[in-house]
């Protein structure tokens, strides 16, 4: 008995010296560590053509997800306008480790532009690195990996360039006077927050003096919930001239109220939606503006820059500039962020372009 | 002559078979498949399941099993992240993990054997325990920057050659369990538990002992991959390794050892790990999606329990046959 006892021990120990073969010295946490990605030594020339038969391959978080899909059917487009090969792969799960086998897979093919939504920005990182020693140039979209890891990241939109959007259509939904209120989603949602800080600053400006914002209220981002939110809203403040809800599932809640009842025509519904599902009360004259990115952009974008960077017109420092095609010129920002633009406004004039 | 036979027809045997048949279609067929990256990539992707597997292949041995071992994994890596932030150094971090590993293990350990649970319940209930306990020690947060000296050492390799540093890890621990394992009384206990634990009780084994320190032995194995887990990635998270132990038993299974226990040996275990890490390899490089490489895995490893089974049924049958012909012949 003893000796069987004795022998289990020895494993277990075993695998314990294993490990203290690598345990010498100490190290914690805040010490220098000499970890330094490749510096990029590249210079870009602005004038280079861009490449045909560029691999370029999308790695989006998770597959059969349908914000993935709109985002890579985006980069489908303007890899094929591009005369590249295009190429779909990704994990059917989002955790965070994931993507790395897809990533050494992706090297293996010696592809020449990886587009990745990073599950994690840090558990890619090590692979990435590799991609790029293998002179693959990498392009993060819509969740970034580390910044030493990639060299451009597609931002869809700023949160500056989000709120100024949102007070724009307030102030022009409102006719430039009149009380306004803002249907939100959790209290504490960080996104929405940070939008609705710049919408508060924006009210200080001369030209927004005269819009009042009356409330914020939260539909902790579930229809129904919303749906009585803005009921309430409408009950409080009979004057309210606009509502201004900064999410999807809020702002459709409210056209949803609006449209059956006889507020109809006499409140605004604005803010961030899709169009397939604010279409219906577009049509019936509900909604006559609100906003949001448009996601096949990101994809489109980031192929465009993805193509640029492989063909040396620009190496991912800032203020370089390059052409995405149908959507002009853009310029890099600091840390290699290039920004889509202000949300796309949509109106019964073009909504019927969208689909998602 | 007949221990030969039944060495050819066992199933371990034909799985290191379709391994290396395997290996070299696919080192022959398919592109990018058979270089010095690709072999380091597909070390590093098979390190964390092979480590598991060999635990695991002795505890399927005696007839129990352990599926906490993936969310041992995801709690330690979430310890090693939270230790990391309290600033102990990683020297220390280290080898805790994996004694909290071994404690988990335990705990496991404890509750088969003392209160005399099934290891499936037991172990199912854990697997859920275990990462919850993960999520409340490091909720949704990752924990990234651990010392390059580590984490570079974990994707590094020998002499930036395409062996990677830690497969002297896994030969290591493997040469060790296989020596316990088949060349031990230890490893005879093992076998003759599984076949049937009464008689081994009787015969003078401590099974509830023996079996105790398999869990604690399989919890500092999972402890320790998920150190390795954490430095490979740099990335220390509650759901690192979520649904890992379904890949290990799957291994396990391919190759050969049986799930009622009593049979099996360790180098079938590994091949089957190899087998089915070439497999997604070579398949991912030739562009088949996620859900194929699913439906490969699962067919693998229906197959790996209907064959065996449909090998001794005709044996069997063929047997009976001959000894219905012998008194025929003689009348």
């Amino acid at each position: 008995m003893r000796i069987h006892t004795t022998r289990a021990l020895a494993v277990a120990t075993a695998s314990l010296l294993t490990l203290g073969i690598a345990a010498c010295g100490g190290t914690s946490k805040g010490d220098d560590d000499g970890a330094a990605g490749p510096a990029s030594t590249a210079s870009a020339d602005p004038n280079a053509a861009i490449k045909e038969g560029l691999k370029i391959a999308f790695l989006p978080k998770q597959l059969n997800n349908p914000y993935s899909d709109v985002l890579a059917g985006g980069g489908e487009v303007a890899v094929g306008e591009l005369k590249g090969e295009y190429k779909l792969v990704g994990p059917n799960d989002a955790a965070a480790s994931s993507q790395v086998s897809y990533i050494n897979t992706l090297i293996q093919q010696q592809q020449d532009v990886i587009g990745i939504a990073a599950n994690d920005p840090n558990a890619v990182c090590p692979s990435l690195q590799q991609a790029r020693q293998a002179g693959i140039k990498i392009v993060s979209f819509d969740s970034d990996a580390s910044k030493d890891c990639r060299d451009v990241f597609i931002n869809q939109a700023t949160t500056q360039g989000i709120g100024e959007s949102l007070a724009k259509m307030a102030n022009e939904l409102a006719g430039g006077e009149g009380e306004i209120a803002i249907l939100s989603a959790t209290p504490n949602a960080t996104n929405q927050n940070a939008w609705i800080k710049v919408v508060e600053e924006e009210l200080k400006k001369p030209e927004n003096s005269k819009l009042k914002l009356v409330k914020t209220v939260y539909g902790n981002d579930e229809d129904q919930k919303s749906f009585q939110e803005a009921q309430g809203l409408l009950q409080s403040y009979p004057n309210l001239k606009v509502i201004v809800s900064p999410t999807t599932v809020g702002i459709a809640a409210a056209a949803r109220y609006v449209s059956s009842s006889n507020y109809k025509g006499k409140v605004a519904i604005t803010g961030l939606g899709l169009p397939n599902q604010m279409r219906e009360y577009v049509k019936d004259g509900t909604v006559s503006k609100f906003a949001l990115w448009v996601p096949s952009d990101i994809g489109y974008l980031a192929a465009y820059a993805g193509a640029a960077l492989a063909s040396g017109q620009i190496t991912g420092a800032q203020g370089e500039k390059f052409t995405a095609g149908k959507l002009g010129e853009y310029t890099i920002a600091a840390d290699g962020e290039i920004v889509l633009g202000p949300p796309t406004e949509f109106t019964a004039q073009n909504i019927d372009q969208f689909d998602f | 002559m007949s221990e030969l036979r039944g060495r050819l027809a066992s199933w371990d045997t034909v799985i290191i078979g379709v391994t290396v048949a395997v290996l070299i279609a696919a080192t022959a067929g398919v592109e990018n498949f058979g270089n010095g990256t690709n072999f380091t990539f597909l070390i590093l992707d098979l390190l964390p399941i092979a480590l598991i597997a060999l635990p695991m292949t002795m505890i399927v041995i005696t007839g129990e099993i352990d599926l906490s071992v993936a969310s041992t994994l995801g709690l330690t890596s979430a310890i090693m992240g939270d230790l990391w932030n309290r600033g102990l150094t990683i020297e220390m971090i280290i080898p805790l993990c994996v004694l909290i590993g071994a404690l988990l293990g335990a705990v496991n350990g404890v509750l088969i054997n003392r209160l005399g649970l099934p290891s499936l319940a037991v172990t199912i209930g854990t697997l859920a325990l275990y990462r919850g306990l993960a999520l409340v020690v490091l909720g949704d947060a990752a924990v990234a920057d651990f010392p390059w000296a580590f984490t570079g050492w974990v994707t590094g390799t020998i002499g930036g050659g395409p062996i990677p540093n830690v497969l002297i890890v896994l030969v290591v621990l493997a040469v060790i369990f296989g020596v316990v394992l088949h060349a031990t009384p230890f490893g005879r206990s093992l076998f003759a538990i599984g076949a049937n634990d009464q008689a081994a009780r009787f015969s003078g084994v401590d099974v509830a002992r023996t079996k105790f320190w398999l869990y604690v032995v399989s919890g500092a194995i999972a402890g320790l991959a998920g150190v390795l887990w954490t430095l490979r990635y740099s990335s220390a998270r509650a759901d690192n390794g979520a649904g890992l132990e379904l890949a290990v038993v799957a291994a396990v299974l391919l190759g050969g050892v049986s799930i009622f226990g009593g049979r099996g040996s360790l180098w079938g275990v590994l091949s089957g790990v190899l087998l089915l890490a070439v497999l997604q390899n070579a398949l991912r490089l030739q562009d088949v999606s996620g859900q194929a490489l699913n439906i490969v895995t699962g067919v693998l490893l229906i197959a790996s329990v209907l064959l065996p089974n449909i090998i001794t049924g005709v044996r069997d049958s063929l047997h009976r046959r001959r000894l219905r012909a012998v008194p025929v012949k003689s009348s």
